[in-house]
């Protein structure tokens, strides 16, 4: 073993840091940023709970190292960026991993604008979200053991995030899908908790399937190669086959729906609320579920090769994240529960990133994760609040007019949900917009010269865009407005809640800042486009791709459309139901009063059936009939067959010493002969005691006839 | 030093726990104590002298036979006692290596009913004399004599020291090998009148493993080598076990003792897969073509079914016993292919399965010493009652679920992925067709033991033993036992290397002479 660890030693200092020049310290030191929080999360485990801080201490501060990295990483980059005109080549290191078939698969990091984008949001959102759980899971049975596991959550991420190659991107994907079952899961003294993390995880699994035969094809056709880059290159390059990449990127599409919540794997999702809050805040703007989209963006070619992208035609992408922005966003309108809310409105809006990248807008696509982090995060905090508050999370049974009790938590709330309603100018209109333009689809007054022209993706993306701002605005009202419904005198929670909340309300508000739009009249012209100057890559392993031009007409018209859903909403709650006053007994609406609304709102009350489906029908028939035929066979039929050859071979001993041995040898034989065998005799009758060395040197002796018979056609 | 261990080094290995066993013979059974110093002392002075040679062992040159003895043995039928070890039998000899004192140190307080340490620790050491013979020999004649020494002393492991139906599970299990063994020998036997030398065309008689391997199976018909094949893959097959020749497992692994299961599926279960690395596949490489497409068929049968089996278990410890059937699944896919790529994947899914599989009996054995139970139903709360031991099942369990950084993801997406473009001459389509079997096996994998986790380890205790106070977390004596396994298992999931990067120059040259 020693002998083998120092050989791996060995390999790593023969192979690495390659011989590149370097591009500072930030860059070429990258991984430092997924390490800290990984051997802080040994750290914690290990000492946690002898610290004063229980180790909550040891763990911010490895986050907030790893954000300061983040932060000088970004700035390296900028400069990087700007000093080559053409476009900047990523940043690559590499050390020897593994050798199979006579190849060495490297690990390391590849850092360019998108992984250094994301580094920056992870760590920024994780660090708000660790300083808040110190005072939400305060007193908490397993305090300790939540912030070890908040850390890994984090470095997998991040370790995801810098992978350089395939094999390395499935282990990051799968250590953030069991940190996530873990946290899921973090009361499972109760069975409603484990039973969603188990959910999330086989959920994911059955897209893992997706992931580990997509990457199985990528590998061979791409000439044996996990790497990110040479993949991309060679695809680019047009030497990989069409039909392969467009196998593989159905697969791998397979994977992104499970992770990133998409129709039809998005179930999960929603179960996954029995979290703690500060973990769904992770898992839902920085962790967790944008690892599907960021899985795309990164291996982009095989996606724009494989779905044709640029082609102009419908793809399954586009079509897949249309289908969930419009009724994932449905579905949030029948649920009670404030966090089930916000969980539909994510898949709603990855639903918007996935549609995006389906369409060729990457770099808005990429905007709309980087403010929807801030945002979601913001509102998912804002929930924590609440209901640490209340503490509940029903908004129609514990929640309403909460806005004079906890001022702080209702501004910053408010600011998310304008921004994730897409209104001006706040940060989710900037980034919605630029979807929607991406889509091409709006040819009025100049047109857009996107990469097709997706008409249906614009129109269910404005569909979209309506509902949302609908949703937002009843979860505005039946938790900030009306009359408190709840129990007790609910209170504004402490500064180590409300200072990430207001921190992520300024990055609500201006987020937006960093990609103003080309031409835009009120930005100075330098400041224009420079989130994707700097994220989008412009090198050999990124296709060629068409950016929309920005429309006044379009901005507007989203903005009205908006518009119109929030007030149809507010004159129902804020106008029809405010008048009526009640208390609990609050409608959702005309929609359920009977006939075809009436049918249309059951559906969404059982969330389209799926869940019927997969656990009732699907899960329910494998675990149930299935298993157990499969194992009654096994017992009666496989097993049955060996019990009756052992029985027969008894029996066929039994018959041969009766018959053949006692009348025939005995005695015709032996008896003729006089009776001179009755110790041979003796050792045969042993057949029948049933002892194990008796019925070996049957077997063995039944072997040898066998053998014999065996030689015989050999011989032939 | 060198030259020491060069000539002398494989021998001592293979024989210091036999020659350990013999000293305790001599020891009066009451002495207890002295009992079990001496076997912890012959099994560590085996893994030293393991240590030793695996320090010296040349990693540039691994694809080569090192530390090689060939000497004289029984002249009448030409086999010598040749030793040799090379990057694939070095992980393995390694686990056994390791496996065996963390047996002895388990059960130093943990003999099981009716006692008789004495017995019980001999029948070890013999064993693991027959398990590193088994991974060093290079003559079929001495690895037959190796494997075969393993059996006896696991039937009375089992048959003495087992639960309620032992003597149904003990006889089971050695008359399924006995019965494969036959038909392995014969085999052997046709390999040493068949083979010619490719040059000469004169008929080899030899069973000297190196030359065998290197004609390949030169002189013998295609349709010959299918016959002889199947003869191996039935010898073979029954001990991996493959679908449909599994039976015997779960009820050896449900009624042997603790270390006897650990040690069933950590070193046993290999030998088969082992047979078809080092024998079969290289030795027969027209019959491999052949029978790989079934072999494959075999093996994802064997994943699912294995899986689904696991599904209606409701008792702990079978269900692990019928993962086994699942995990050597995807080992023998890997091997099916008859690609590097692939078998590097089955000897890596051989030592992950040790590590992992070892682990699992070894916490249902605590679990049942605690309990008194396996009933999946009658358990539950593990994490509140014994928090260490409910996490370490939970870290077993993950990583027995294929999870990627932990060891077993490296032997099973690489043998998925090695079924995508299989060895030339085998049908692409059938082998992708397996993949993805294979890879939804994975997910029936997360199934199971996902379930078992959640019904044995979350929740609240159960009425029945919430008061227990036998229910103690885990022990000074089982933090030594396993810790190195838990090391093992996190330590290769995030350096695979380590063990990729031994077998992959053997294996590489393996297929080479084969080809």
């Amino acid at each position: 073993m020693l002998a083998a660890a120092a050989l791996a030693a060995k390999e790593i200092v023969a192979h690495g840091p390659s011989s590149v020049d370097s591009a500072g310290f930030f860059l070429d030191y990258a991984w430092l940023v997924p390490l800290l929080p990984a051997l802080s999360f040994a750290a914690i485990l290990a000492f946690g709970k002898r610290m004063r801080s229980k180790g909550a201490a040891l763990g911010i501060t490895a986050v907030a190292s790893s954000f300061a990295l983040s932060l000088g990483a970004a700035i390296t980059w900028i400069g990087h960026r700007d000093d080559a005109h053409e476009g900047a080549a990523a940043v690559h290191r590499t050390v020897g991993w593994l050798r199979s078939g006579g190849i060495t698969h490297d690990a390391g990091i590849l850092v360019d604008g998108l992984s250094v984008m994301m580094l920056f949001v992870v760590t920024a959102v994780s660090l708000l979200v660790h300083v808040y759980s110190t005072d939400y899971v305060a007193g908490d049975a397993r305090y300790t053991h939540f912030f070890a596991f908040l850390s890994l959550f984090t470095a997998a991420m991040l370790f995801f995030v810098l992978s350089d190659n395939l094999l390395q991107m499935i282990v990051g994907w799968e250590l953030v899908g069991v940190c996530s079952f873990v946290l899921i899961g973090h009361w499972w003294e109760d069975r409603a908790n484990s039973d969603a993390a188990l959910k999330a995880f086989f959920t994911n699994r059955v897209g893992d399937v997706g992931l580990l035969v997509g990457v199985s094809i990528l590998f061979f056709a791409a000439g044996r190669t996990f790497d990110t880059l040479t993949l991309s290159e060679r695809i680019n390059a047009g030497e990989v086959s069409h039909s392969a990449l467009l196998a593989a990127s159905l697969c791998l599409l397979a994977a992104v729906m499970s992770k990133s919540g998409q129709f039809i794997l998005h179930t999960w999702l929603p179960d996954a609320m029995a979290g703690p809050t500060p973990v769904s805040a992770l898992i839902h703007a920085a962790t967790m579920v944008v690892a599907g989209i960021y899985m795309v963006a990164r291996l982009y070619p095989v996606f724009w090769e494989g779905m044709s992208i640029g082609g102009s035609s419908i793809n399954v992408l586009a079509l897949v994240g249309a289908v969930t922005l419009l009724f994932g966003g449905l579905l949030a309108f029948t649920q009670n529960d404030i966090k089930k809310v916000l969980a539909y409105s994510t898949v709603s809006q990855l639903g918007y990133m996935v549609m995006a990248l389906g369409v060729g807008a990457w770099t808005a696509a990429m905007f709309h994760l980087f403010t929807h982090a801030f945002f979601k995060a913001c509102l998912f905090l804002g929930s924590g609040s609440v209901s640490h508050a209340v503490h509940s999370f029903d908004m129609k049974a514990d929640m309403g007019g909460l806005r004079k009790a906890m001022p702080h938590t209702y501004r910053t709330f408010l600011v998310a949900t304008v921004a994730l309603m897409g209104l001006p100018p706040l940060a989710g209109f900037w980034s919605k917009d630029e979807i929607l333009a991406g889509t091409g689809g709006w040819g009025l007054f100049g047109g857009t010269d996107a990469n097709g022209s997706y008409i249906l993706m614009l129109v269910m993306g404005m569909a979209g865009a309506a509902v949302t701002a609908a949703y937002m605005t009843r979860v505005v009202y039946l938790t900030f407005f009306g009359t408190y419904r709840g129990h007790g005198h609910p209170h504004e929670s402490g500064p180590r809640i409300l200072v990430p909340l207001y921190v992520l309300a300024v990055f609500a508000v201006g987020a937006g800042l960093f990609n103003m739009p080309k031409g835009f009249q009120f930005w100075p012209e330098a400041w224009q486009e420079r989130f994707g100057h700097y994220v989008e890559p412009v090198a050999g392993y990124f296709p060629y791709i068409a950016h929309a031009k920005p429309s006044w007409s379009l901005a507007i018209a989203s903005v009205l459309v908006a518009l119109v859903g929030a007030g149809l909403a507010w004159r129902y709650y804020f106008r029809a139901v405010q008048a009526r006053s009640p208390l609990t007994e609050i409608d959702d609406g005309p929609v359920s009063r009977g006939g075809m609304p009436r049918a249309v709102h059951t559906a969404l009350v059982n969330k389209y059936y799926f869940d019927h489906l997969y656990t009732g029908v699907i899960v329910k028939a494998v675990k149930g009939p299935l298993a157990r035929a499969v194992y009654w066979s096994n017992q009666r039929v496989i097993d049955g067959a060996v019990n009756e050859a052992g029985r027969r071979s008894v029996d066929a001993g039994r018959a041969v010493y009766d018959h053949i041995d006692q009348t025939l040898i005995d005695r015709v034989i032996v008896d003729g002969s006089g009776r001179a065998s009755d110790g041979a005799g003796e050792s045969l009758r042993g057949m029948q005691t049933g002892k194990v060395q008796q019925y070996a040197a049957i077997l063995f002796a039944a072997a040898t006839v066998l053998a014999g018979v065996f030689m015989l056609i050999l011989s032939l | 030093m060198t030259d020491f261990l060069n000539d002398w080094g494989l021998t001592l290995v293979t024989f210091v726990p036999l020659v350990g066993a013999l000293v305790m013979m001599a020891v009066p059974a009451a002495e207890e104590r002295a009992i079990k110093q001496l076997a912890l002392l012959s099994s560590l002075l085996a893994m030293v002298i393991g240590g030793l040679l695996l320090i010296d062992f040349d990693y540039g040159d691994a694809g080569a036979l090192q530390f090689v003895v060939d000497a004289r043995w029984i002249e009448v039928i030409n086999s010598r006692y040749i030793l040799g070890l090379d990057g694939i039998s070095l992980p393995l000899l390694a686990l056994t290596l390791v496996v065996v004192p963390l047996c002895v140190i388990y059960s130093w307080d943990h003999i099981p009913e009716p006692g008789n340490p004495k017995a019980f620790f001999i029948l070890m050491l013999i064993l693991e004399t027959g398990m590193v013979g088994t991974f060093v020999a290079q003559d079929l004649i001495l690895f037959f004599v190796f494997f075969e020494v393993v059996l006896l002393p696991m039937f009375f492991m089992i048959a003495v020291w087992g639960g309620e139906n032992r003597r149904y599970a003990s006889l089971k299990f050695f008359l399924f090998t006995l019965f494969g063994s036959a038909l392995m020998l014969l085999s052997f036997l046709a390999l040493f009148f068949l083979s010619t030398d490719p040059a000469s065309g004169e008929s080899l008689r030899t069973f000297d493993m190196r030359v065998l391997s290197d004609v390949a199976g030169a002189g013998i018909l295609g349709s010959t080598q299918i016959w002889i094949f199947a003869g191996m893959f039935i010898g073979f097959g029954v001990k991996v076990p493959m679908f449909p020749f599994h039976t015997w497992l779960p009820d050896a692994h449900t009624e042997a003792p603790t270390v006897g299961s650990v040690i069933l599926a950590a070193v046993l279960l290999k030998l088969g897969t082992y047979g078809f690395v080092r024998i079969a596949v290289p030795m027969l490489p027209d019959g491999a073509e052949t029978w790989a497409p079934w072999i494959g068929l075999l093996a994802v049968i064997g994943i699912i079914y294995g899986a689904l089996g696991c599904l209606a278990q409701t008792d702990m410890k079978r269900l692990i016993a019928f993962s086994s059937v699942a995990h050597m699944g995807f080992v023998m896919l890997g091997i099916a292919t008859l690609t590097d790529f692939g078998i590097n994947a089955a000897i890596f899914g051989m030592v992950a399965h040790g590590i992992i599989t070892g682990m699992l009996f070894f916490v249902a054995g605590s679990v049942k010493e605690r309990y008194h139970t396996l009933e999946i139903r009658r358990l539950g709360g593990l994490l509140v009652q014994a928090p260490r031991l409910g996490w370490i099942l939970g870290l077993c369990s993950m990583a027995s679920l294929g999870l990627p950084g932990l060891a077993g993801f490296w032997g099973e997406f690489p043998a998925i992925l090695s079924a995508y473009s299989p060895a030339e001459g085998l049908p692409v389509e059938t082998f992708r067709t397996y993949m993805v079997i294979a890879a939804v096996g994975t997910v029936l994998a997360a199934g199971y033991l996902l379930w078992l986790l959640q019904r044995t380890a979350m929740g609240k205790p159960s009425e029945e033993f919430a008061d227990s106070d036998e229910i103690v977390d885990v022990t000074r004596t089982e933090w030594l036992a396993w810790t190195p396994l838990l090391v093992g298992i996190v330590l290769f999931g995030l350096l695979p290397g380590l063990i990729f990067d031994v077998t992959d120059p053997a294996v590489v040259g393996l297929l080479a002479t084969g080809g």
